[in-house]
């Protein structure tokens, strides 16, 4: 099946397609990771975005019941150099072709996406289409580019998060843990759901965690009904300044209960705080990521997935940045000094990625148990 | 941290000779540390016996010592150097041997060095490995079961505790897996349980569960001393578990791991790091998994610099080496740059965008009667690494990389498999072409990768490449191949030859088909982070995608072609020559465009060169490269041994400038005929000889220039298929092998000069003025191979009137030739006449050894020479002079290849060489046999087996050695002429004499040296058994009189004198 990607640049990108036909607009960004296609599949942050792989050999495990990080694909498009013709791993139960034709996801292979990524890298992200419609022609579905309005301020969350509150009990399998953990008991923590990944849930469950997972549009004093010993900010899609209502949560709740803020859930406190956030050129998202704790003067390989970063200029005097990359010195985490807050801007959950940044799930349990 | 103030002088370890196991790569690695730690200001040692190594160029490191990697010298030069730090992981299993060896021994401690780079207690953890299994069990890592014995008895206890075969036999504190071995049955466990008991020198062996079939990882980490952590690069073994890395079809990145498998690895090997103890550097871990369910098991770790990590070096563009050796002096990660992007750290993991396949090379092909089956134990001799965007792309360019003796592809002529699905199973070399016959024949992949562990991944791929050439196989017979599909196989890495073997055309026609089509190829960045950053380091492979990056310079560049991967005959001398015209043409104001396929090399080092293009030596890629690198002043084939030079002529039909000599004196050489009148017309004397295109023809000329007859095919190097023939059934069979080495080829025939001895010249030369570098002597007589011959410079037993006469033949041949560069001649002497033996117009193997004897840069010169420069203006008009001896020695793979004749002959089959130098020849030699690893006795037994030919001038020998308080045994004739010459010997009988013979005296560790003489046919096949025992129970083996001599000469030396060490530079001053 012949398909295309059509960038607002002007540029067509011939190539095979594959998972569901279909025409489909976002914005492209590229993944640097080797490993877990499966996983940024499935991560509710790629929402209205095309993801494209730099990693040339794509499906080769195929896809498993274990690694869904959320309940669905939820990006707009997939774009790889080189689909696998066969599936090769024990824990695998689908190919990816039948995987993403089952989510109505569309996917392309043979781009040249080293091309592809060189153009994002030096012009930012683009929008694109992707389109398996021979019906229409290069020109038509340059325009659906260009008429789409973008991420920018549109809030995506809503259509990621949960219906309603719900209770998570699983914590990483025993064959796969890496991290020594000695539970101090048990912390109820209510979990905003601006998109949440299931390792996260994953690890906080394996911290001692008792985790509520709540919709993004839950109030403070929801929250605080619950009685809970921290609330956790989760990672999400798009644009944090199109969350108001979560940045106006967060205000409420500042000082009243530990925070622990994730990706999006970074932004939106670093909102809260009364910080800005602003769009990077192409983002960060890849596993390789050098982030320096700048407390400790020490660096974790990390996974990133982001789009906008917080501007460390305009975090008020009672915050101070914990993290910086060392590739572009962005702001990669904080901490409020007078109140029992911080936030990352990465993922420690890894899920894909390494596990270097785990033990800031640790330094939430000991913010809790701090004020127990 | 900012690095170590409190340390001034580092000395560095090199890995000695090039072994099966241990080879170039460490060269490169040692060559980025030695530059690494002294750009930051300290005074680097640096120690290794072999000569054509960068890292012993004497510019690199403060104080070079080209000695024995022993401990007794080791200990001298420390004592002289007084070094502060010794970092001993960047020179191989040696390096770190020595380094745990000092540190035991007390010397470290003595002299008050300290090891960085790993601690003791980490490196006895990482070789011991019942310590290491022990470490492992403790942090909860799994490892295969079974445990470490000392005897055969306790081997059998830990047998029957796993319960079933087969079992694996590792031999502890061994390189490349040496002695390592599967036992399928009882039988066979005892007889490898003694060998590898004999081969460890701790004498234990581990006893261990077969994980035969499982999936082998790779993880490629570094470490620094605060904790950061990375890890580099994972490869991935195509070749299931039992079947050594360094004979593995390897892929980089793991392609069949889900995340949240490979970060289970990545956590593991994290824990093996901080479990061994290793606190700063690279190291490497390997990881079984089954491929059923996914349990790891951890099979080892190499804490240093390793082959597989000059390899993950090249692979993504990180510096393995430079970086260890700069966090061993306290550097952190996140401290230092990512020299690729300039403006990112290297605390950070590299991200491929590109796949990488290292194909093995190996040499079986010249140890008839050893077993080709591959194993625990490497033996493979090179390797080729090859880049593409797929996999498929680099697995054919790899494949077309190895430069073997068959098509790249299956065709009908190189067919290997023999169609049954039995023989599948057996891992042998050929495998990877026996699975493309069988999926070529419609064998599903689900029954390959039951037979052979094969992942199914790699087999579908291959089996698309299958599909694949059936479409293009629709194409044959047409005038014209689609532009589209033509697109679609070079985006799949298929060669134009490929192409046009499956379409029934020939490559240049191809070629210009896709020029017609604009299908041309596009040229991509390694820069260690998949796209995301801009780099600025040119090193480049080609692939067939939709735009090209690095677009050429508008400097005038030349083009130095590499040598490809390593074999027996063509191997580091020849990348040595490369890099060194790089340099100079980089210092000359040229922009130095490098073309390598090599992973071990140092060219292929991406700040060595201006460029560097990672692609196969083959003509068409190497066109592509010079028709877009332009302006081009030309092309230099004359360094990289046989590989460049095979594509002189389709270079020149292109029109593409030559450098140096002219193609047509390179062509002149290798005509007989021509070379004849050549020959004759400058009135210079040659072994009688003729040429054959068949049989017939053979037995003709040599009736003619009469038995004993060298026959050898042309154009071929490291004496491939070359033998001494004495009779005419002897010259039948041997034809039928010559044919098939170099097939439609001439064959040439010489009277063979049995008794002489040869002398090698290496000469630069810019048309008018000659100047001879060298004139080397070899130690061994005519007839041995000279890349397995020891030999001396200057010469210590050619008279003055012959070396007059080499001098003027050399200058002669020379400016006949019009040489502009390099050339090697090849004499020998019988009965007072000098005969030329063979000219070579290009770099020999000889060029750094020479070099690093005069301290003349041979190869730099004649960089100048080629590039139009005259040795007037360069200021070398004379003869080089030398002080005092230095002496090559040849080191051989035997011990690797049972089962092969250890006899030496006019067929190279030495992997590397070792110099040792004194003020006197015997110092020397002794020296350069240290070093090659053959101790020689200084009591205990000869053994003595003579011909008739040399038994008057053994009987000197033996007198010598009798006096020296040796006791002798003898072979009958042997034993009876010094009987009645009045020696005091004991005679033993010839193993067909039967029990007890000379070779039960070996294997019960009775004889302490043996000299060994064969003449003629009989006498060598006969000796046969014996050599191989000698090899087998390491006792030094000396198979020529004048290398008898030589070492009765050095054991004298031994009893009488201490050694003296001393560095090239200080050589060097007090020579000036």
């Amino acid at each position: 099946m012949q398909a295309r990607l059509i960038l607002e640049d002007g540029s067509v990108w011939h190539g095979e397609g594959f998972g569901a036909n279909g025409t489909h607009v976002g914005e492209v960004v590229f993944n640097t990771s080797l490993t877990g296609y499966q996983e940024i599949l499935t991560d509710p942050s790629y929402a209205g975005q095309i993801v494209v792989m730099t990693a040339p050999q794509i499906g080769n495990t195929g896809v498993n019941e274990d690694d869904d990080e959320s309940r669905k694909a939820f990006l707009s498009g997939f774009v790889v150099r080189d689909l696998s013709p066969t599936v090769s791993n024990w824990r695998a139960c689908d190919s990816l072709h039948n995987y993403l034709q089952q989510q109505h996801i569309t996917g392309i292979s043979d781009i040249d996406t080293r091309a592809l990524t060189r153009r994002l890298r030096d012009g930012g992200s683009l929008k694109g289409v992707i389109c398996t419609d021979e019906t229409l022609s290069d020109n038509e579905v340059i325009q659906q580019a260009r008429n789409w309005p973008g991420l920018d301020g549109v809030d995506l969350v809503q259509t990621v998060t949960c219906d309603e509150a719900y209770h998570w009990t699983e914590s990483t399998p025993d064959d796969w843990e890496f991290a020594p953990i000695h539970n101090n008991g048990e912390f109820r923590v209510v979990a905003y759901d601006f998109g949440i990944k299931r390792n996260i849930l994953r690890r906080l469950t394996s911290y001692g965690c008792n985790v509520t997972v709540v919709p993004a549009s839950t109030t403070a004093a929801e929250v605080m009904a619950m009685q809970p010993d921290g609330v956790f900010l989760s990672n999400g899609p798009g644009d944090p300044a199109a969350v108001p209502y979560a940045v106006d949560a967060v205000k409420s709740l500042l000082g009243q209960v530990p925070i622990f803020g994730i990706c999006l859930g970074h932004q939106i406190l670093g909102q809260a705080l009364g910080a800005n956030t602003y769009r990077l050129k192409f983002g960060h998202h890849g596993g390789n990521q050098p982030v320096k704790y700048l407390p400790e003067d020490r660096v974790e390989i990390s996974a990133h997935n982001h789009n906008f970063a917080v501007d460390p200029d305009t975090l008020p005097a009672n915050v101070e940045v914990t993290h910086i990359n060392l590739n572009d010195n962005c702001c990669e985490g904080l901490r409020v000094k007078d109140m029992p807050a911080f936030s990352i801007q990465y993922h420690p959950e890894a899920a894909p990625g390494p596990h270097d940044a785990d033990p800031l799930f640790a330094a939430f349990i000991r913010l809790m148990e701090a004020r127990k | 941290m900012p690095r170590r103030t409190d340390i001034n002088t580092i000395m560095i370890i090199g890995a000695g000779p090039i072994v099966i196991g241990q080879a170039a790569e460490f060269d490169y690695s040692g060559t980025q540390a030695v530059k690494a730690l002294k750009a930051e200001g300290y005074r680097v040692v640096l120690v290794n016996s072999n000569p054509a190594t960068i890292m012993t160029d004497p510019e690199l490191a403060d104080a070079t010592y080209i000695e024995p990697l022993t401990v007794d010298i080791l200990e001298k030069i420390i004592a002289q150097e007084r070094p502060d730090a010794l970092l001993p992981t960047v020179g191989g299993q040696t390096a770190l041997n020595m380094g745990v060896a000092l540190a035991e021994n007390g010397i470290l401690d003595q002299y008050g060095v300290e090891l960085i780079g790993a601690r003791l207690e980490a490196m006895q953890l990482a070789e011991d490995r019942k310590l290491f299994q022990e470490a492992m069990r403790k942090v909860g890592l799994e490892v295969p079961q079974g445990s470490m014995v000392g005897s055969l008895e306790e081997a059998k206890v830990v047998a029957a505790e796993i319960g079933r075969f087969p079992i694996l036999i590792r031999p502890s504190f061994t390189l490349g897996g040496s002695g390592g071995a599967i036992a399928y049955n009882e039988d066979d466990f005892e007889e490898k349980v003694i060998f590898g008991l004999k081969e460890s020198p701790v004498h234990t062996v581990l006893i261990e569960e077969s994980v035969l079939g499982w999936k082998e990882f790779e993880l490629e980490v570094m470490r620094d001393a605060v904790d950061n952590f990375v890890v580099v690069c994972t490869i991935e073994n195509l070749d299931p578990m039992g079947i050594h890395t360094g004979d593995s079809i390897t892929v980089a990145p793991a392609m069949t791991l889900t995340d949240r498998e490979y970060q289970h690895l990545r956590d593991q090997a994290r824990i093996v790091m901080k479990a061994v103890g290793v606190e700063t550097g690279g190291s490497n871990v390997q990881f079984a998994v089954n491929p059923d369910d996914g349990r790891v098991l951890v099979i080892e770790m190499n804490p240093r610099v390793s082959r597989s990590s000059a390899l993950a070096s090249k692979a993504t563009g990180f510096p393995i080496a430079k970086l260890a050796a700069l966090v061993s002096v306290g550097y952190r990660l996140d401290e230092l740059q990512n020299d690729i992007t300039r403006t990112t750290v290297a605390a950070f993991e590299p991200s491929i965008d590109y796949v990488v396949t290292k194909l093995p090379r190996w040499a079986f092909e010249k140890f008839p009667g050893v077993d080709p089956e591959l194993g625990p134990q490497m033996k493979s001799v090179g390797e080729a690494m090859a880049i593409g965007r797929t996999f498929k792309e680099s697995l054919l360019k790899g494949l077309q990389s190895l430069e073997l003796n068959r098509a790249p592809y299956p065709n009908h002529e190189d067919s290997v498999w023999d169609g049954k699905l039995d023989s599948l199973a057996l891992p042998r070399s050929e495998r990877i072409w026996a699975v493309w016959e069988a999926l070529r024949a419609g064998i599903d992949t689900s029954t390959i990768a039951e037979m052979t562990g094969i992942d199914r991944w790699f087999l579908s791929q291959l089996e698309q490449i299958v599909h694949f050439e059936q479409e293009l196989m629709g194409c044959a017979g047409e005038d014209t191949i689609p532009p589209a599909l033509l697109r679609k196989a070079k985006r799949c890495g298929f060669g134009d030859a490929h192409i046009a073997y499956l379409t029934d055309s020939d490559e240049m026609t191809v070629r210009q088909q896709r020029n017609r089509a604009s299908v041309m190829p596009t040229f991509h960045v390694v820069d260690t982070c998949a796209a995301e950053f801009e780099s600025y380091t040119p090193y480049l492979y080609s692939s067939y995608e939709s735009e090209t990056e690095a677009l050429p310079t508008d400097d005038e560049k030349v083009v130095i072609l590499g040598g490809g991967p390593n074999r027996i005959g063509q191997g580091i001398e020849f990348d040595y020559c490369c890099v060194h015209a790089v340099m100079k043409l980089r210092e000359m104001g040229y922009e130095a465009v490098m073309v390598n396929c090599n992973p071990e090399t140092v060219s292929t080092d991406y700040d060595i060169s201006d460029r560097l293009y990672f692609e196969p030596l083959t003509l068409e890629h190497v066109l592509n490269i010079v028709q877009r690198e332009q302006p081009l002043k030309g092309v230099v084939v004359q360094f990289g041994g046989q590989t460049p030079l095979n594509l002189v002529k389709g270079l020149n039909e292109a029109g593409i400038p030559i450098l140096g000599t002219s193609p047509d004196a390179i062509d002149l050489v290798e005509d007989r005929g021509r070379f004849g009148s050549l020959l004759a017309e400058l009135d210079i004397t040659a072994p009688e000889g003729g040429i054959a295109y068949s049989l017939g023809e053979a037995k003709k000329v040599a009736r003619l220039v009469e038995y004993p007859v060298v026959v050898r095919p042309s154009y071929v190097l490291g004496g491939r298929a070359m033998a001494i023939v004495y009779s005419e059934p002897q010259l039948e069979h041997y034809m039928a092998e010559a044919l098939k080495a170099a097939p439609n080829q001439a064959i040439l025939i010489d009277h063979y000069l049995e008794d002489a001895y040869e002398a090698d010249v290496d000469a630069v030369s810019d048309g008018q003025t000659v100047v001879v570098g060298g004139i080397m002597q070899h130690i061994e007589e005519a007839g041995v191979h000279s890349g397995d011959s020891a030999c001396v410079l200057p010469p210590y037993k050619i008279s003055a009137y012959h070396l007059g006469i080499i001098r003027d033949y050399t200058e002669r041949l020379a400016r006949a030739l019009n040489v502009r560069g390099l050339m090697n001649v090849q004499y020998a002497i019988k009965d007072d006449v000098v005969y030329v033996l063979e000219v070579n117009p290009r770099a020999s193997r000889t060029v750094p050894f020479v070099s690093k004897a005069t301290g003349v840069p041979l190869a730099k010169i004649a960089t100048e020479v080629m590039v139009g420069r005259k040795l007037a203006d360069i200021g070398l008009t004379e003869d080089p002079r030398v002080d005092g001896f230095f002496v090559k020695e040849a080191v051989l793979p035997f011990k690797k290849f049972l089962g092969a004749d250890a006899l030496l002959g006019p067929e190279m089959r030495s992997t590397g060489e070792v110099m040792g130098h004194a003020a006197r020849f015997g110092h020397a030699f002794v020296k350069a046999q240290m070093a090659a690893g053959d101790r020689l006795p200084t009591d205990g037994t000869v053994f003595m087996s003579l011909n008739d030919f040399d038994k008057s001038a053994g009987l000197r020998l033996a007198r010598d050695l009798h006096r020296l308080g040796f006791q002798i045994v003898a072979t009958r004739g042997t034993a009876s002429f010094f009987v009645r010459a009045g020696l005091p010997v004991t005679p033993i009988n010839k193993v067909s004499e039967g029990s007890p013979h000379a070779v039960d005296y070996i294997k019960e560790g009775k004889i302490q040296l043996i000299i060994n003489t064969p003449l003629g046919p009989i006498s060598r096949d006969d000796g046969g058994s014996i050599r191989s025992t000698a090899v087998r129970y390491g006792v030094p083996l000396l198979t020529t009189l004048s290398a008898a001599q030589a070492a009765v000469n050095g054991i004298k030396i031994l009893r009488e004198q201490q050694l003296k060490v001393r560095s090239l530079q200080e050589h060097y001053s007090r020579v000036r």
